[in-house]
């Protein structure tokens, strides 16, 4: 089948699960009970001034319309007012977004980096110490809750050994870099700024760690698994048998097909980082969009959380989408089956 | 009856006779290997010795009425010690024995949710599966766009509508778990379905919810069971998680998520406070980690995902 | 003298450390190969041949396996005592091998054509000329390999995916793979048991003519009697790790000697007269535990009490006809 064809389909139904989405999104937020205008001007107002503010909302209007509305709105890149604040919430999640995505994105680089050789040397050394090690580590990475990484991290790190900080993004003292891309990582080393760039280091260090344990854990398993059980195929042995070289037929003829079941679940991966967020930004009072969206769930701010959920749907589902035609890509089979 | 239909019903007692035979002996081939099996034995030990402390819980703890409303005040915040191996809380409650009906919380929440979210996720994946059309289309579109989130950021954005208690916590997280049931049938019945043996009970004339019953759902029932194992741990975790942003398990109630977010604001001098509730978490979900995967291992199930 | 074989294999022995023991798979194999024969192995599932194969090829995995005696001599050298790069070297250009089911033994993650060529630019490098091919005359090389296994539309096969292609295909394509850089001795690993069987006519043919052609040595191993009659000219009989007997193919079919070939050949069902064909009582031994003497005595009709005490050596019988059996162990010598 051709790649552009499986492309275009992905992309299709990426779009379709997001409409999907926002439907629901919606219908969570609209028919389940509780009055949100009540609740942001609390039991004492009056039913005027709770009218005017379901007005200002729009809340009067039918169901379907306001559905429109809010369609129309996310295209124009409005996602309504937060009902607490009053404030644009596009403009708080864009103002929160960068420290979240700043977090899961050097969570991700551990899941890699940490991940995959691990467990491509636990699949190739299988039954070795290493293994031995690889399945302890998958085992304790998937069990911990993310919170706990992190609060134990604290323990020892920080208040035991003094060397991590507990809290934010940078220390108090610390000026901000200025802000290109949103990620200090980057901003202080385009800025030149090295001192922060350190700091900004050691900051992300715990948290992210904190978010990775899962997906580490994860992708060392099924890199293991996947290794070993190629190792053990006839087409590698053929590939000896004709006498390419050893060293050849590991990196090529093996890890490629090694690195597609991992590559698969990658998009889950992600999507457990981003749930490990919301916690982990809790224990680390992180400035993110996860602590903003979990303030938003304890106040009923409506908005403010359709907005952030929005925004993480669709990030799951781009990153789905990127994955799936990665993995479609690489591995003709998928493609191929595609079809039927 | 006439000829034909008592010889089928004699053959049909045969087949039972000798399925039930064959269960009996798989059953115990299983269980053999089970013992054999290091990791499932650990994960089973593990989560049996945590039920039977939650079942016993007021007969194995020290201090039963602590797991209510109790306050003690000058007992509180001690350190581990002969009376109180765990220490004691903010209220002078008995930490360890709080964490004991912690785990009556963390239990029954898994069989809560797997409980309503598995029959129906199973029922949607048979139907999905062995119909397929646009039934399965629709069902299917349907979990993808509940899938379309991670778990736990579902969860909170059910839970947000709510008031935050224990028991809309596990509706809201027993709505997304379906899904994952239903995902995981839908693809088995797929494979099954253009197997011999389900094309000669459609020839033989059952009715499809009895093929669906007799024929396919026996042969989802390893990948099944090993899931459930695993999905009580991943329950547990995302129930734990919720608790400790607030919107599941609400003080007096003893949780153990909700333990550890209380107990994360006095570190690192009150350390036991988030250091036994931590452990004790840890160790059911490994528990229930370890059983699953040897679960799958002996029953040599190939799960989805996790 | 010995240039008159390709491969020799003389009283080999292989074991392997498993967990119950040691598992005595090869108790004494001896066969061989002439330039330009083909020759058969045959014998069940079970029995060794593939052990046997992968011996010659170099591709034990020296722990578990073990290989306490015996010698085998590709061409000249001993490939159990080459060293990893002579190892190298001999695979692909001197021996090669085509396997038994050609989807597995392709990689399904790559075109066919990175494969093919791949196999060609490795196996250059050990010519006498040294020095890399261009890719351009690696490309030629490719389908000129294609070309000789009948394959039309080579450049589309280069950039086909094993799973676009049927099982004729790719069979096709693994036998180019096979031949691409001249080997001077094949191993055919049961080449069409995995497809159909008209298409397994078609690559034993399209086989057949190649090797003949091009003077290749075969070992056809298989456990398919009707292919051994129609592709081979001589034919060893293998039993749980033993040679049992050795003879040109239309000798053996005519002239079966020991109890096990007798036995085989009977219980190949036939298509005329009545009988219903039978098979040989008991079961292949377990290699941890296996009956003294001649491995097959529990099984045979015609057990002696000999049979159990010593193993027996494969007796001349008639020209080019050896038997390992008690039974002929009055007429002929040793061998």
């Amino acid at each position: 089948m051709k790649f552009i064809y499986f492309f275009i389909r992905r992309l299709l139904y990426s779009i379709l699960v997001l409409v999907g989405l926002s439907v629901l999104i919606f219908i969570i937020a609209r028919i389940l009970p509780g009055d949100p205008a009540r609740l942001a001007l609390g039991p004492f107002a009056s039913q005027e001034m709770v009218a005017r503010l379901r007005h200002q909302m729009g809340m009067d209007q039918p169901l379907h319309l306001q559905y429109v509305a809010y369609v129309r709105g996310i295209f124009h890149g409005d996602l309504g007012l937060s009902f607490q604040t009053r404030r644009s919430v596009s403009l708080d999640i864009a103002h929160y977004l960068p420290a979240t995505f700043e977090l899961v994105l050097v969570a991700i680089i551990w899941v890699l980096i940490i991940g995959v050789p691990f467990g491509v040397l636990a699949g190739r050394y299988k039954d070795s110490w290493l293994d031995n090690i690889s399945r302890v580590v998958a085992f304790v990475g998937v069990a911990v809750p993310p919170f706990v990484v992190g609060l134990i991290g604290q323990l020892i790190f920080s208040y035991g050994l003094g060397i991590l900080p507990t809290t934010g993004r940078l220390s108090l003292l610390t000026p901000m870099p200025p802000a290109r891309t949103g990620l200090l990582i980057l901003d202080s080393l385009i800025a030149g700024n090295f001192s922060a760039f350190g700091d900004a280091l050691i900051h992300i260090l715990l948290p992210s760690l904190a978010i990775a344990m899962t997906g580490i854990g994860q992708i060392t398993r099924l890199t293991r698994g996947s290794v070993s059980d190629v190792l053990g195929k006839d087409y590698i042995e053929a590939a000896r048998a004709f006498g390419i070289p050893n060293r050849y037929v590991t990196f090529k003829y093996m890890l490629k097909p090694s690195f597609i079941p991992p590559l698969t679940i990658l998009g889950l991966t992600f999507a457990s980082e981003l749930g490990n967020a919301f916690l982990v930004e809790q224990v680390f009072s992180w400035p993110g969009m996860a602590k903003y969206g979990i303030q938003a769930i304890l106040r009923k701010d409506f908005n403010a959380i359709m907005g952030v959920i929005l925004i993480i749907g669709l990030a799951f589902v781009a990153v789905n989408f990127i994955v799936d035609v990665l993995a479609g890509y690489v591995d003709p089979r998928i493609r191929i089956q595609e079809e039927s | 009856m006439t000829a034909d239909e008592s010889t089928f019903s004699s053959v049909g007692l045969e087949i039972t006779v000798t399925r039930w035979a064959s269960f009996k002996d798989r059953v115990g081939r299983s269980w053999y290997r089970f013992r054999r099996n290091p990791i499932s034995l650990a994960g089973g030990s593990m989560v049996l010795l945590v039920i039977l402390l939650a079942i016993l819980a007021p007969y194995v703890t020290p201090y039963p009425k602590h797991a209510g409303v109790f306050t003690d005040f000058s007992s509180a915040f001690q350190p581990p010690s002969q009376t109180h191996w765990f220490g004691t809380d903010e209220v002078g409650r008995d930490v360890f024995t709080r964490v004991i009906f912690g785990y009556r919380v963390s239990l029954m929440m898994a069989a809560v949710v797997l409980g309503l979210s598995v029959p129906f996720g199973i029922f949607l994946g048979l139907v999905a599966g062995y119909f397929g059309g646009w039934i399965e289309t629709i069902i299917m579109r349907v979990t993808d766009i509940f899938l379309a989130l991670p778990p736990l950021v579902m969860a909170l954005a059910i839970c947000s509508a709510f008031t935050p208690t224990i028991e809309k916590a596990m509706l809201a997280v027993a709505a997304i778990w379906w899904t994952w049931h239903c995902r995981l049938i839908n693809s088995i019945t797929r494979s099954i379905k253009t197997e011999e043996f389900v094309q000669a009970s459609q020839v033989i004339g059952s009715s499809h919810l009895r093929i669906l019953f007799k024929d396919i759902l026996p042969n989802c029932a390893s990948a099944i069971m090993v899931k459930i194992t695993l999905d009580a741990g991943f329950v547990i975790l995302v129930g734990a998680g919720l608790s400790f942003l607030g919107l599941g398990v609400q003080p007096p109630k003893p949780g153990l998520g909700t333990m550890i977010s209380y107990g994360s604001q006095h570190l690192p001098i009150k350390w036991w406070l988030t250091v036994f509730p931590s452990f004790a978490i840890f160790f059911l979900i490994l528990g229930f980690n370890l059983l699953g995967d040897g679960l799958r291992d002996m029953l040599d199930v190939e799960a989805e995902g996790m | 003298m010995m240039d008159q074989y390709m491969l020799e294999i003389r009283d080999l022995y292989v074991y392997f450390r498993v967990y119950e023991g040691i598992s005595r798979v090869l108790d004494g194999v001896s066969l061989d190969v002439r330039k330009g024969e083909q020759v058969g192995l045959a014998g069940e599932t079970g029995c060794g041949k593939t052990v046997t194969m992968k011996t010659v090829m170099g591709a034990l995995k020296i722990p578990p396996a073990i290989i306490p005696k015996g010698e085998v001599i590709l061409d000249g050298q001993n490939v159990l005592k080459m060293s990893a790069k002579q190892l190298l070297q001999m695979k692909g250009t001197k021996v090669s091998m085509i396997f038994q089911d050609p989807m597995n033994a392709l990689n399904p993650v790559f075109a066919v054509g990175t494969q093919l060529f791949d196999v060609i630019r490795f196996s250059n490098r050990h010519t006498s000329n040294g020095g890399k091919l261009s890719k351009k005359e690696i490309l030629n090389r490719a389908i000129a390999a294609l070309d000789e296994v009948r394959l039309p539309d080579p450049k589309r096969i280069l950039n086909s995916y094993p799973l676009e292609l049927s099982g004729g295909m790719r069979q096709r394509v693994l036998i180019a793979m096979a031949l691409v850089n001249e080997p001077s001795f094949l191993i055919a690993d049961e080449p069409q048991t995995a497809l159909d069987v008209t298409i397994g006519a078609q690559i034993l043919d399209l086989l057949s003519e190649l090797v003949r052609t091009k003077g290749i040595s075969v070992l056809l191993i298989t456990h398919n009697l009707g292919v051994i009659q129609e592709t081979t000219e001589r034919v060893n009989i293998m039993y749980a790790g033993q040679v049992v007997e050795t003879a040109p193919t239309a000798l053996l079919f005519e002239n079966p000697k020991h109890p096990y070939s007798q036995g085989l050949l009977a219980s190949v069902p036939r298509l005329t007269g009545g009988e219903i064909a039978e098979g040989i009582r008991g079961t292949v031994p377990d290699y941890t535990a296996v009956p003294s003497g001649c491995r097959f005595h529990p099984r045979c009709d015609h057990v002696m009490p000999i049979c159990s005490q010593k193993k027996p050596s494969l007796l001349l019988v008639e020209p080019d006809h050896l038997v390992g059996c008690w039974l002929y162990a009055k007429e002929g010598g040793v061998k």
